[in-house]
């Protein structure tokens, strides 16, 4: 029942993967990538992480796919783009090359040191347990990051407007 | 293979780690590919999801919540990186409608 799940969440995040970077319309690439995101989200229900797979839905799913497709719509580039364009005709199959290499030989390293990987004891993840277990962690051992987060999150967002900001016109420049 | 014996298989953290490795790749290699910066956005957030899954596996198997502690922390990082990067795109669209990832080599000194 679990490799079924594991086979069926594996398909879903590499078919939305693939089509990320396969699709010519930037919306239908967003769309794949929610796929991808959901299919995480299923792993990570199948792991007993039960708070990052909300998380997972809400944040990645909800807010980020959504910003991407605000973009895309308020920029009006949601046309299919044209990929037969290859200006570096070298480029594609060296990308290819990069990504199977990387692929490739961190699988080579995850099954080599398979046997090594120590078994330490089980998380206890039944009910609310994993959330407690989260909380007691973020806010005892990592509180001082958890704080600094939101210094990010506040200057992410002012710079963001401070960026996109249309200039004004001064005055008596007209 | 006989289906019960396939049934019994219980994936354990070298399939997560695998799934992993190769989402990543393939994140790596959209990355590199596409030109539209907004895809190649999208890349970048395929991998670390590449990264998210293999910690919470690294964290269930050595029975350790810190690494579901670090994909909370990459989540909130993704997401500022996300507003921030997403205004930087908007900002040199506006400009240049059209702008793909090669024509930014303008913006160097």
């Amino acid at each position: 029942m679990e490799l079924v799940v594991f086979v069926l969440a594996s398909a879903m995040v590499l078919a939305g993967a693939v089509g990320v970077i396969v699709r010519s319309n930037p919306v239908h690439a967003a769309l794949s990538l929610v796929l991808t995101l959901f299919g995480i989200a299923v792993h990570f229900v199948a792991l007993e992480a039960h708070f990052l797979a909300a998380v997972q839905v809400i944040v990645y799913a909800g807010a980020i796919v959504v910003l991407f497709l605000f973009v895309i719509m308020l920029l009006g580039v949601d046309k299919a783009e044209d990929l037969s364009i290859e200006p570096f005709p070298i480029q594609r199959p060296l990308a290819g090359v990069v990504g199977l290499g990387v692929a490739g030989l961190v699988i080579a390293a995850v099954v080599r040191a398979r046997d090594t990987l120590q078994e330490g004891a089980a998380l206890d993840a039944g009910g609310d347990r994993n959330i407690r277990a989260l909380a007691r962690d973020l806010f005892s051992d990592h509180v001082f990051a958890f704080e600094l987060t939101s210094v990010l999150l506040i200057v992410a967002v002012v710079g963001t407007v401070l960026l996109t900001r249309k200039e004004k016109r001064k005055a008596g420049d007209a | 293979m006989n289906a019960a014996l396939l049934a019994a298989v219980v994936p354990t953290t070298t399939y997560y780690l695998v799934l992993s490795a190769v989402l990543f790749g393939v994140g790596a290699a959209g990355l590199l590919v596409r030109r539209n910066p907004l895809i190649m956005f999208m890349c970048i957030e395929l991998m670390l999801n590449a990264v998210n899954l293999s910690f919470v596996a690294f964290a269930v198997r050595f029975g350790d919540i810190s690494g579901q502690t670090a994909v909370f922390f990459v989540l909130v990082v993704a997401a500022a990186e996300v507003v921030v990067g997403l205004g930087i795109i908007i900002s040199i669209l506006r400009r240049r409608p059209g702008a793909t990832a090669d024509d930014l080599a303008e913006m160097k000194g």
